[in-house]
């Protein structure tokens, strides 16, 4: 589903990503560890298609077409998300307002015709009820005041209601107590079937204790440097990056 | 707030210009340019005017010569000449109409691109509308429904000869001749505009409407607004405006008059939308409008402003909260672009006890242009328990534009209760970012985030309107992120 050959990314001329390569199939859940400033958000950024990134080589590929001339809307409308490590406040907006907005701009993309209101209203509620959100949560702010849990577990409802191919967890875990880990890990592994795919980006291997990966990659200084199953999470944890260098 | 209607946006978005640009061709009846003692008699006589009526003008035209152009606003422009604009122009049409059959098809087609299908109005809608185009109310509707209460709606003109006790009382009592420069014009020279009288305890049963429409070249519009509300009685009136997309600037100066009697109330809602100028900062419309109102005991005034148009905006509706228990409000979104300039905000003056004011004013800039906010809160010596709430918040879309916030407040009463919020912020890459990989383009994502910030102001306005003002900030604001 996602092909990502030889990518290299700079910021102002800075190269951050020197040349990763991953696939990730249907059905799969992957997940990338590695220490600050190894260039995991860089990653995710440039999958949903930042535009401060430049990339330099190498190409991302969503079933089989190339993204890079797709604006970040046009790749979200192809089903890639993009779970923020730290969400946008959007003041006056409600968190309702905002997902009806999305999912109708996705809708109008495909050329489809809004959602009806009740049906929208319905799936609000599900999805609401699938992340034990709150009902008077909907009507607040966009993550105005948030608390950090409350922050992620909006990210993952609106993933939730946008269905997306391709889910980029960015750092999801931190700022959550590990009962809304609970929660969240909760409704992820209940949106994920044999034809989406989840990439989570993570520090530590906590979260795959609940989001359980089928391949663990460890980016080092902008490059993939080793890969294998779950069990390397734990290695991870145990011996820490050094002896990856 | 209403639906969304998403294509019809798309539509407005794709023509990228503004859409109210067209002219009519309606031949005119139209002074030849200039302005002394005797255009201002002639505009008289061309009302056939009662004797008092010219003196009255007259006495602003002499108070008007020896004012001078005010300059204190935050806001350059090259000065109107005053003596080469027409100060009169009017449509020509027979001299009484009957019926909408009667109007000049012309006419009708200009309402019909205006989005006012009066036909279909009368059926559908609830709002009874006056309509000014140039100097000269064309239509007004809904009159018999009106009549039925007492509720006395239609050109200021007609009043004049109507109703001259009402007129002669009220004209000038609360913009009096000698209050600015603009006002004194508008005094000298108003052509119409409109009137409206509710009567004692009478809920005026539909919005009240008037559509402003400037269309012949090198004319400027002064109308003349006067609502007054007797005791206990409640309004709910709009304004629209619009005008040609001219190289040239147009300029227009209002005054606005409200009345609100013992526990009266009014609600009077603008959409400004006057021709802003091109790209390039070239034509527009000059708005120089003074508005205000007098509250007596336990009256209420609200003023809700969307301003999105004219080249430049100086115009600061206020409430005079005379009457004990009064309560004064005011909710402006106001938006500037390209080269636009405003400098707008209200004046609370707390006369009376327990008086209430609020103030909720949103200015959003993009482009080069500038946006100031500038308030009074006043607190008179006698009115005790006095509350006032300022909120001024300011969003930036770029780095080329400026807002700018002149809050004044002055308490003679140790009893006042005075808080002013400010915030200052801009749409974000980051904002944008997190829009665009929702789905959200950057248009629609600048419409929300925009709708979002002006949400306290825009919830004020009728439904109608809400969605028009909603609509129209996205088009004001197209194009403003690169």
């Amino acid at each position: 589903m996602l092909k990502i050959n030889n990518l290299h990314a700079n910021i102002n001329g800075k190269e951050i990503l020197r040349g990763i390569n991953l696939e990730i199939k249907a059905g799969e859940v992957h997940a990338i560890m590695g220490p600050n400033g190894s260039g995991k958000s860089t990653l995710a950024s440039v999958i949903a298609g930042k535009e401060e990134f430049e990339v330099s080589e190498g190409t991302v590929e969503l079933n089989g077409e190339d993204l890079s001339d797709f604006a970040p809307e046009v790749r979200a409308h192809k089903g890639v998300f993009l779970s923020f490590q730290y969400p946008i406040e959007i003041p006056g907006v409600t968190v309702t307002n905002f997902i009806k907005t999305a999912i109708n701009e996705t809708r109008k993309a495909k050329g489809m015709g809004e959602l009806p209101a009740k049906e929208m209203l319905q799936m609000i509620r599900e999805k609401a009820d699938l992340l034990e959100i709150d009902r008077k949560f909907l009507s607040r702010s966009l993550n105005e005041g948030f608390s950090g849990g409350e922050k992620k577990r909006n990210e993952i409802f609106q993933m939730a209601m946008l269905e997306p191919q391709l889910a980029i967890l960015d750092e999801t875990d931190s700022g959550l107590d590990i009962d809304a880990l609970k929660v969240v890990a909760n409704g992820v592994n209940k949106l994920k079937s044999e034809k989406n795919a989840v990439l989570l980006i993570t520090h530590y291997q906590r979260l795959l204790d609940y989001i359980v990966p089928d391949f663990v990659h460890v980016l080092y200084n902008g490059k993939i440097v080793k890969s294998g199953g779950k069990e390397l999470a734990y290695e991870l944890e145990e011996k820490g990056y050094d002896w990856l260098k | 707030m209403g639906k969304f209607t998403e294509d019809d946006l798309k539509k407005e978005l794709e023509t990228k210009e503004y859409e109210y640009g067209f002219y009519t061709d309606i031949e005119s009846d139209k002074f030849p340019i200039g302005l002394n003692e005797d255009v201002v008699i002639a505009i008289s006589k061309k009302k056939n005017e009662p004797a008092w009526m010219t003196e009255w003008r007259l006495d602003a035209f002499r108070i008007w010569k020896e004012m001078t152009e005010p300059e204190w606003a935050n806001v350059r422009y090259e000065k109107p000449s005053f003596q080469d604009i027409s100060y009169y122009s009017a449509p020509i049409q027979k001299p009484k109409l009957n019926s909408l059959d009667e109007v000049d098809p012309e006419l009708l087609k200009t309402f019909e691109k205006l989005g006012i299908s009066i036909g279909e109005q009368k059926r559908l809608s609830n709002v009874a509308m006056d309509i000014v185009i140039d100097s000269v109310s064309v239509a007004t509707t809904f009159k018999k429904t009106l009549n039925e209460r007492g509720i006395i709606f239609c050109p200021i003109s007609e009043a004049i000869q109507e109703h001259p006790e009402l007129v002669k009382k009220y004209l000038g009592s609360i913009v009096p001749k000698t209050d600015n420069f603009y006002a004194a014009l508008n005094s000298a020279v108003f052509s119409d505009g409109s009137f409206c009288y509710i009567p004692k305890g009478v809920t005026c049963p539909m919005e009240l409407s008037t559509y402003f429409r400037i269309n012949e070249g090198g004319t400027g519009q002064f109308e003349r607004t006067l609502l007054i509300a007797d005791e206990g009685s409640y309004v709910s009136y709009l304004e629209g405006c619009t005008a040609p997309a001219r190289d040239e600037n147009q300029l227009h100066a209002a005054v606005v008059e409200l009345i609100a009697l013992d526990d009266a109330e009014i609600k009077y809602s603008t959409v400004q939308n006057w021709f802003p100028g091109d790209k390039e900062g070239k034509g527009g419309v000059y708005n120089f409008v003074t508005k205000r109102g007098l509250c007596e005991k336990n009256a209420k005034i609200s003023w809700t402003q969307v301003e999105t148009g004219s080249a430049i905006t100086w115009k600061y509706p206020s409430c005079i909260l005379k009457g004990d228990n009064s309560v004064g409000e005011f909710y402006s979104i106001a938006v500037t672009n390209n080269f636009q300039q405003a400098d707008t905000g209200t004046k609370m003056i707390h006369l009376g006890n327990n008086t209430k004011s609020t103030i909720i004013s949103k200015g959003i800039s993009a482009g080069h242009s500038h946006n100031s906010y500038r308030g009074l809160v006043q607190i008179s010596p006698r009115a005790n328990n006095a509350r006032n709430f300022s909120q001024c918040d300011s969003l930036l879309m770029g780095d080329k534009c400026g807002a700018h916030t002149f809050p004044y407040i002055e308490v003679k009463n140790k009893s006042a209760q005075i808080e002013h919020e400010a915030t200052t912020s801009k749409i974000g890459e980051d904002q944008l970012f997190y829009c665009n990989q929702r789905g959200i383009n950057t248009e629609k994502a600048i419409a929300l985030i925009v709708n979002g910030f002006g949400k306290e102001v825009l919830n004020k306005l009728p439904m109608e309107f809400a969605v028009e003002a909603q609509k129209l900030l996205e088009i004001s604001l197209e194009g403003s992120v690169g």
